[in-house]
């Protein structure tokens, strides 16, 4: 499983910097969210796939569990992760179409000089 | 009062006072209030915190009780609480300024409630002890300060947005990617658990993850060739929004290098360090000569950022050399960090004085302005003081830091470093007395639209611009003629740092569980 997840992870970075090279702001977009998705299933993959019992301890229980359990943490860690890359690229979402709509351009190719502020106010 | 809910409160306040703005959304009055009382609350407790962390050595506070490794840890050395209490004079004094310059526009779209969480995120940032918190308070420091970029919605702080979010995602998924890892290896997040087991860990994997953590940080201090996101978005939003993140965004990337780099990575120096070090010289070069090319008096500053991050990386960078003496390393922390603080100071004060200068004139650019020093010289004496500071002059505080910073490199015996380090320092006067002949010295064009604003008297609101510019202008004086305590507390900071068993056994790691890879059943990769 860990060399297909390998690869699979690996497809979705080089995916995701592929699109996050181009120059439409919407691709840009779209790189991000892979990106975030790379990044999370990296964590899977690295903290150990294997199969074990539910990391639970019997209500009453006070010993640790003596059969292999799954560990719960990558789990948490991923979880906070999307929740806050879920967050993060909806403000990028809302970012790029007001830069389009103020810019008027979907090129990042045009995006570079619009900072230049030359009037005197 | 139980000691260690010391460490919880400069990141409670501002949470708490964000929260109450939010509460008051729709009264800037009281929201005006809650930003004054909220940041002196914060720089109050972050003082305590300080005194604290000086009498009884680090402070460590389990997060609902949980033991370390498993719970998270908040934990203050001295440099968290030197860094904490930047935090808090900083939020204290770009708040008095935001009461003059943030308008209506701001006030009343969230300007203080996301000010208030961007110092809780930066003040978790620096006192978390758990690398993926860490983490999480990177991405609340940075939701608020991509908000704060864009507050106002000006066509110029659209394209710097976009670079700027693009590129911290990229540094945030980066770092990460660089945690799973880290998790993969150890089987714990707990920093001081982490620098515990990489000891043991035989692996070429350790010096990759470390060059992730240093791409990922990097990005964030903003250091060579990862810097070009900030010259394009420090200048856009309004200016007590990049004052504030010219003095503490970067640092905490800096901050965090410092971090991992003294804390968990130092079992490969010669290669880790050294591509710190040649990093940081890049950087300080790079930096100067891009701000020398630049006319805006905003730019200018940005990208002097980004060369004054390379004194910071060089002193952590010269632990690299292999026959340095142990007084030297000593004191090139303490000089980094001691610069550090220096930088955040004088860097903030010079964004504030290019406010005032743009109420005054109406524009950053330096062929439109002049006449300053004939009509407003005190104006002109509060730019002079921390321009030289920066450029290092003495007795300012920059001088102690750069001389700190380049004898250090000399015991080193690093020549060709310290010789960047000192061109470096006479283009960055260059820089500031370009600032200084152009928008100071030089006069006005008669048919100046704003030439009358200089003939008249500061009104009021002027004065409480001129505030929070004073104070930070004699904490860069104090810092400078009244130094030596200040050194001894980096001194103190770098001796914390330079022996990572201190940290390691103030956070108390048990010793039944210090080799989870084995004890416990799954807990964590092999």
């Amino acid at each position: 499983m860990e060399p297909l997840m390998a690869f699979v992870v690996g497809g979705l970075f080089a995916a995701a910097i592929y699109m996050i090279l181009r120059r439409s702001i919407i691709k840009l977009v779209i790189g991000l969210i892979l990106l975030s998705n790379a990044a999370n299933l990296a964590i899977f993959t690295a903290a150990g796939m294997r199969e074990g019992a539910p990391p639970l301890i019997p209500a009453g229980g006070v010993e640790p569990m003596i059969t292999p359990s799954a560990d719960p943490l990558p789990q948490a860690l991923i979880l906070t992760a999307i929740v806050i890359a879920f967050g993060v690229l909806a403000f990028a979402v809302v970012l790029i179409h007001r830069a389009y709509e103020i810019v008027g351009v979907d090129d990042l190719d045009e995006m570079n000089t619009t900072d230049e502020t030359k009037e005197l106010k | 009062m139980q000691l260690d809910l010391l460490v919880l409160f400069p990141v409670l306040l501002p949470m708490m006072a964000a929260a109450i703005s939010v509460i008051l959304w729709r009264s800037p009055l009281a929201q005006r209030i809650i930003g004054v009382v909220g940041t002196s609350g914060l720089l109050a407790a972050s003082i305590w915190l300080l005194v604290a962390t000086r009498r009884e050595g680090i402070i460590t506070m389990e997060m609902s009780g949980f033991p370390p490794p498993f719970g998270i840890v908040l934990v203050s050395d001295l440099l968290s609480a030197l860094m904490v209490l930047m935090v808090g004079i900083m939020g204290f004094t770009v708040v008095i300024y935001s009461l003059a310059t943030a308008g209506e526009e701001y006030e009343r779209f969230g300007y203080y409630p996301l000010m208030h969480l961007l110092h809780a995120g930066v003040a978790g940032a620096f006192l978390t002890g758990d690398i993926f918190n860490l983490y999480v308070w990177f991405e609340v420091m940075l939701v608020a300060s991509f908000a704060l970029l864009i507050l106002g919605g000006k066509r110029p702080q659209m394209e710097g947005a976009v670079k700027y979010v693009t590129i911290n995602l990229v540094s945030s998924m980066i770092l990460l990617t660089a945690i799973g890892l880290t998790y993969g290896l150890t089987g714990t997040l707990n920093m001081a658990h982490i620098a515990q087991t990489f000891q043991e860990v035989d692996s070429p994997m350790v010096t990759v993850v470390a060059m992730m953590y240093m791409v990922a940080f990097g990005i964030k201090a903003g250091s060579f060739p990862l810097f070009f996101w900030l010259p394009a978005s420090y200048h856009t939003p309004p200016v007590a929004v990049s004052a504030l993140f010219a003095g503490l965004l970067t640092k905490v990337g800096a901050y965090a290098l410092f971090r991992v780099f003294t804390l968990i990575f130092t079992q490969d120096v010669e290669f880790t360090h050294n591509i710190l070090l040649w990093a940081g010289a890049i950087t300080m070069l790079t930096g100067v000569l891009g701000a020398a090319a630049q006319f805006e008096f905003r730019r200018i500053l940005s990208i002097h950022i980004i060369s004054q991050i390379g004194y910071m990386l060089m002193a952590l960078g010269l632990l690299a050399s292999p026959d340095i003496p142990e007084e030297a390393a000593h004191l090139a922390i303490a000089g980094g960090i001691f610069y550090i603080i220096h930088n955040i100071v004088v860097k903030t004060n010079l964004f504030l004085v290019s406010g005032v200068v743009y109420r005054l004139l109406g524009s950053y650019q330096l062929k439109d302005l002049g006449g300053i020093y004939r009509h407003k010289p005190f104006l002109a004496f509060l730019f002079f003081v921390p321009a030289l500071s920066l450029a290092g002059l003495p007795p300012l505080s920059g001088f102690f830091a750069k001389f700190a910073v380049i004898r250090a490199g000399l015991e080193a015996y690093q020549g060709v470093v310290v010789a960047f380090a000192l061109v470096t320092g006479l283009l960055t006067l260059y820089s500031m007395v370009k600032i200084w002949m152009y928008a100071f010295w030089s006069p006005l064009d008669d048919d100046h639209p704003r030439k009358h604003k200089l003939t008249e008297p500061n009104d009021a609101t002027t004065w409480v611009m001129y505030t929070p510019i004073i104070l930070l202008l004699i904490c860069t004086v104090v810092l400078g003629i009244y130094s030596e305590p200040f050194f001894e507390l980096t001194l103190a900071s770098a001796a914390e740092l330079l022996d990572p068993s201190q940290y390691i056994e103030a956070v108390g790691i048990a010793d039944e569980i210090s080799h989870p890879i084995e004890d416990l059943p799954a807990g964590g990769g092999e």
